[in-house]
């Protein structure tokens, strides 16, 4: 029962360009990405060190800097950079200026909904 | 007991001299010098610029009065030797009378009292040149002036005054340059040349002719093959020239600039062999073992020189032997060449500019539309002359082939024009040691890569402050930087080590030029143009940060590129709130102040209050939404603890409580905060006054610290630290009043902030330049870079702005939002 569940997120203008900003979905916050090339990512706001808030990091080669410790992780796969840590991660996408995440893809749980 | 050493000359050669000796053996010698002139040396190259009125005299000179003293020279000015006693090893002098022209072959000096007798172990002769007259007649009126002294100068501008027309008689670089200067008088001036051409001596025909062109079309009026025998005066002052033509020229002016001729008479009175000039031999001595001879007053090998590089190199070879630090060197003659500008035409020539030779090859670029011709005669596949006009770019290289005879590339096209691929025409870490770099100030490359290995001078800037090279012209800075790579490139280290971000191959001093030249102003701008399109997060903050020190007004921000600190104003702590820190100037606040802190921290729900190091008040736990809305109740603004700037000034009570006070330091403990508040630095900066040695606010452990001693002075200490780091403050000055502190604090923190490496605190700053270097450059002045520091410093204050005013104006949506809430339902239920 893996079918997809398309969150809108409103404009992508609210996204300041090369920041992120967390969006609160059902509860859990996302961190959302927006790069001065013009790409989307979504990852879980919530660095698995001492929970950093990811939204408020740097950003730059498909990375994003943890503000707390350093910590960094690919804004596509969620994978730590250079420990064995990761966080979710979720497809994200544009459509018509609005922005769109797919939340369905690694919390399967909420499918039921 | 020491040697008596007597120098006849105080002009570049002889001041010179005794510098390369003391350099080589301070002790060797007590040092006596005359000097016709009536000052310390100066640099008579600067002349011109002198008289049209770029430079003033006082900023030509050379070496002041106080070097002669500093050094026990004993000096006498306004003295002209007549002969010397080779038998009984005497000088003898007479004084000049104010009148007096130093060079004129006339002149007596007034006998009697004035008289002086001084003997010598060793003697040089550096007497140098006198202007050259033609046989005019009429050189001797009123309104006539030769060109060769500073009193030259002021009396030629003296007399311009009531002039409309000039003429400056000699068609040589010297007669251009007198002639550019009087045009910036506001005279209509003309040039006559014996020669049929301009320039004789450096140019080949058709570059003259350009030359003249360009010259014509600025107004410059020259008339070649053109001979003056009589100077005419009405009225007591010149009026017209007549030509061996019978052609008549009329004119209020006339400079005669027709070059020089060594001034030998001291030496033939005193029995001494000359020619054109003083004979000497390969180690610049005359037939006299004791008595050398340097300069233009020379003649060596059947030359006679009048440019300063054959100077320094003869200087050198003498003062190898009479120190005896080396007494089989010698001086073989020079290659000359001279680069100049005249009246905005660049020129530079070098070598031969003619050849007859079948074997020589000869390249010519002529581009007539842009004034530009370049020819080059190589001989051996090595130059043996070369003329560039209107384009010299390629000069400095060309001068360094010509001068080391170095073997040229197989492809001549890149020797006129450089090489299609880029890479570089000449190294200069394949020149030899002996090789000149700086031809300004006569120094060789042997010195520099001494400089770079015993010195630990890594940039241009340090080798400058210690051999001087580069601080002329500048144009061989380009060399002294191949130098410094050829040599760390051999102590073979990771050069991105040295890099001032990671993302970008520049180390700190380097980028800086990239940004100031390419006119970068945003971090996305660096990053593209600097950084291959590589975007390297942990790159972007110690740009913004140095982008900010660069371009304190235009800097074009991006939030993107700051820390989470500099986007919102505030310190991130361990569960994402912030901490708040208000502006308490000096640490002094008011009963109001503290009650509406107070109040704000109740309202906010300060999970924490406590004072900070720095004497502040830090209200702990605030959530980023409550930011601004904390902030208005406060009404002060920002303390700025959560950034890479300048922070607090610690202060103790001073002299309005403490019985031990000496000086005011809460007065200048708040001129200083309010000063520099929020400056941008490479890392935090925390600096304290206090106001007596038993120094109660830690003076000594800031990044400045600044201590109120006995006799109403102040002690600037630097690069303190009491942190992971502890390290007690190095004495930058001691001065006697507190705006004297705040000036030398702007300089110096003002070269940290431009020098420093981003995140090196000033301890580590301070220890990696060194102390005494820091006094040099921010004391003595002796880079001559701090009245731009003060002014950089001052720019950087005016564009002070408070970040909390943000609160008011937020400069992106959502700037201090926490989570924005998202209805899912909605949306479920589109794709459920």
């Amino acid at each position: 029962m893996n079918k997809p569940f398309k969150v809108k997120l409103g404009s992508i203008e609210a996204v300041p360009m090369g920041q992120g900003l967390s969006f609160s979905v059902e509860g859990e916050e996302i961190a959302i990405f927006r790069s001065r090339a013009g790409e989307v990512s979504a990852i879980e706001n919530k660095c698995p060190h001492a929970n950093g808030p990811l939204a408020e990091g740097i950003i730059g080669e498909g990375k994003v800097v943890c503000p707390l410790h350093g910590h960094q992780f690919d804004l596509s796969t969620g994978k730590g950079c250079d420990r064995n840590e990761s966080v979710r991660s979720f497809p994200a996408w544009i459509e018509n200026g609005e922005l769109y995440i797919d939340y369905s893809t690694t919390s399967p749980e909420l499918v039921v909904l | 007991m020491k040697r008596r050493l007597v120098v006849i000359g105080n002009g570049m050669a002889g001041a010179r001299a005794v510098e390369e000796i003391l350099k080589r053996d301070p002790e060797a010698f007590d040092i006596l010098m005359f000097g016709a002139e009536p000052y310390g040396n100066y640099n008579r190259i600067l002349l011109s610029n002198v008289l049209n009125q770029t430079q003033s005299p006082s900023e030509i000179f050379l070496n002041t009065l106080e070097w002669y003293q500093e050094n026990n020279i004993t000096l006498h000015v306004g003295m002209k030797v007549t002969h010397i006693d080779r038998v009984s090893k005497k000088v003898f002098a007479l004084k000049l009378s104010a009148e007096d022209i130093p060079y004129n072959k006339a002149i007596q000096g007034i006998d009697g009292d004035h008289f002086v007798e001084v003997p010598y172990d060793e003697l040089i002769i550096a007497t140098g040149s006198r202007p050259f007259v033609p046989r005019i007649k009429g050189s001797e009126l009123p309104g006539v002036f030769l060109f060769r002294t500073i009193e030259d100068c002021d009396q030629i501008a003296d007399y311009a005054k009531g002039c409309q027309k000039a003429v400056v008689i000699g068609g040589g670089l010297l007669g251009l340059e007198a002639a550019r200067g009087l045009m910036t008088h506001d005279l209509e001036v003309s040039v006559i040349e014996a020669a049929d051409q301009l320039m004789p001596s450096q140019l080949d025909l058709e570059s003259a002719n350009l030359l003249e062109r360009a010259m014509g079309a600025m107004g410059l009026r020259v008339f070649t093959k053109t001979f003056t025998s009589q100077i005419v005066a009405k009225d007591g002052r010149v009026s017209r020239l007549i030509f061996k033509d019978g052609g008549i020229l009329e004119t209020d002016i006339v400079v005669i600039s027709a070059g020089i001729v060594p001034m030998t008479e001291v030496a033939e009175k005193s029995g001494l062999k000359t020619n054109k000039g003083i004979l000497c031999d390969d180690q610049m001595r005359t037939e006299d073992p004791h008595i050398f001879a340097v300069g233009e007053c020379i003649e060596h090998r059947g030359l006679t020189y009048g440019l300063v590089e054959p100077i320094w190199q003869q200087v050198g070879v003498m003062a190898d032997i009479l120190t005896g630090v080396n007494s089989e060197t010698r001086y073989v003659g020079s290659k000359t060449g001279t680069k100049l500008k005249v009246m905005g035409v660049d020129l530079a020539s070098m070598g031969e500019k003619e050849t007859d030779e079948n074997d020589d090859e000869v390249l010519v670029y002529r581009d007539p539309n842009r004034g530009i011709y370049k020819k080059l005669i190589v001989r051996e596949n090595k130059i043996h002359g070369a003329i560039l006009l209107g384009d010299t770019g390629l000069s400095d290289s060309l001068m360094q082939l010509f001068m080391n005879e170095k073997e040229l590339p197989e492809n001549r096209g890149e020797i006129l024009f450089g090489s299609i691929d880029g890479s570089k025409l000449l190294d200069a870490g394949d020149l030899p040691d002996s090789a000149q770099i700086c031809g300004c100030n006569g120094v060789c490359k042997g010195e520099i890569v001494s400089a770079i290995e015993n010195g630990n001078c890594s940039s241009v800037a340090a080798v400058g402050a210690k051999t001087k090279a580069g601080m002329g012209c500048g144009s061989c800075r380009g060399f002294i930087a191949q130098v410094i790579e050829s040599v760390v490139g051999e102590v073979s280290y990771d050069a991105s080590e040295h890099y001032y971000v990671p993302g970008i191959p520049f180390e700190k001093s380097q980028l800086v030029r990239e940004i100031r030249s390419n006119g970068l102003k945003s971090v996305s701008v660096v990053l593209a143009t600097l950084g291959g399109g590589q975007e390297d997060p942990t790159t972007k903050t110690g740009l913004a940060s140095l982008l900010k020190t660069l371009w304190p007004k235009e800097y074009e921000d991006e939030r993107d590129a700051r820390f989470i600190n500099d986007r919102v104003h505030a310190n991130i702590q361990k569960d994402g709130t912030f901490s708040v820190v208000p502006r308490i100037i000096g640490g002094v606040t008011t009963p109001e102040e503290l009650l509406r802190i107070a109040q704000a921290a109740v309202k906010y729900k300060a999970k924490m209050v406590k004072f900070t190091g720095g004497q502040r008040i830090d209200l702990l736990g605030i959530k980023k939404e409550d930011l601004p809305n904390i902030w208005k109740d406060i009404g002060l603004p920002s303390g700025h603890a959560y950034t890479k700037a300048f922070r607090t000034v610690k202060s103790c009570v001073g002299t309005d409580f403490c019985r031990f006070g000496l000086g005011d330091s809460i007065s200048l403990a708040k001129e200083i905060e309010m000063r520099f508040q929020g400056v941008e630095a490479p890392h935090k900066v925390k600096m304290a006054v206090t106001g007596c040695p038993r120094n109660c606010a830690e003076a000594l452990v800031k990044d400045v610290g600044v201590v109120a001693i006995e006799g109403g002075q102040w002690e600037i200490y630097i690069g303190g630290a009491a942190g992971s780091t502890i390290r007690k403050g190095d004495l930058l000055c001691t001065v006697d009043n507190p705006q004297a502190v705040i000036q030398y604090t702007s300089r110096f923190l003002e070269y940290y902030r431009e020098h420093a490496k981003y995140l090196e605190r000033t301890y580590g700053f301070v220890e990696r330049i060194g102390i005494d270097l820091l006094k040099g450059i921010l004391i003595d002045d002796n880079m001559g870079i701090c009245l731009n520091l003060e002014s950089k410093m001052q720019e950087a204050v005016d564009a002070y702005k408070d970040p909390w005013k943000e609160a008011e104006d937020p400069v992106y949506p959502f700037q201090f939002d926490g989570p924005q809430l998202i209805e899912v339902l909605q949306e479920a239920e589109n794709n459920g």
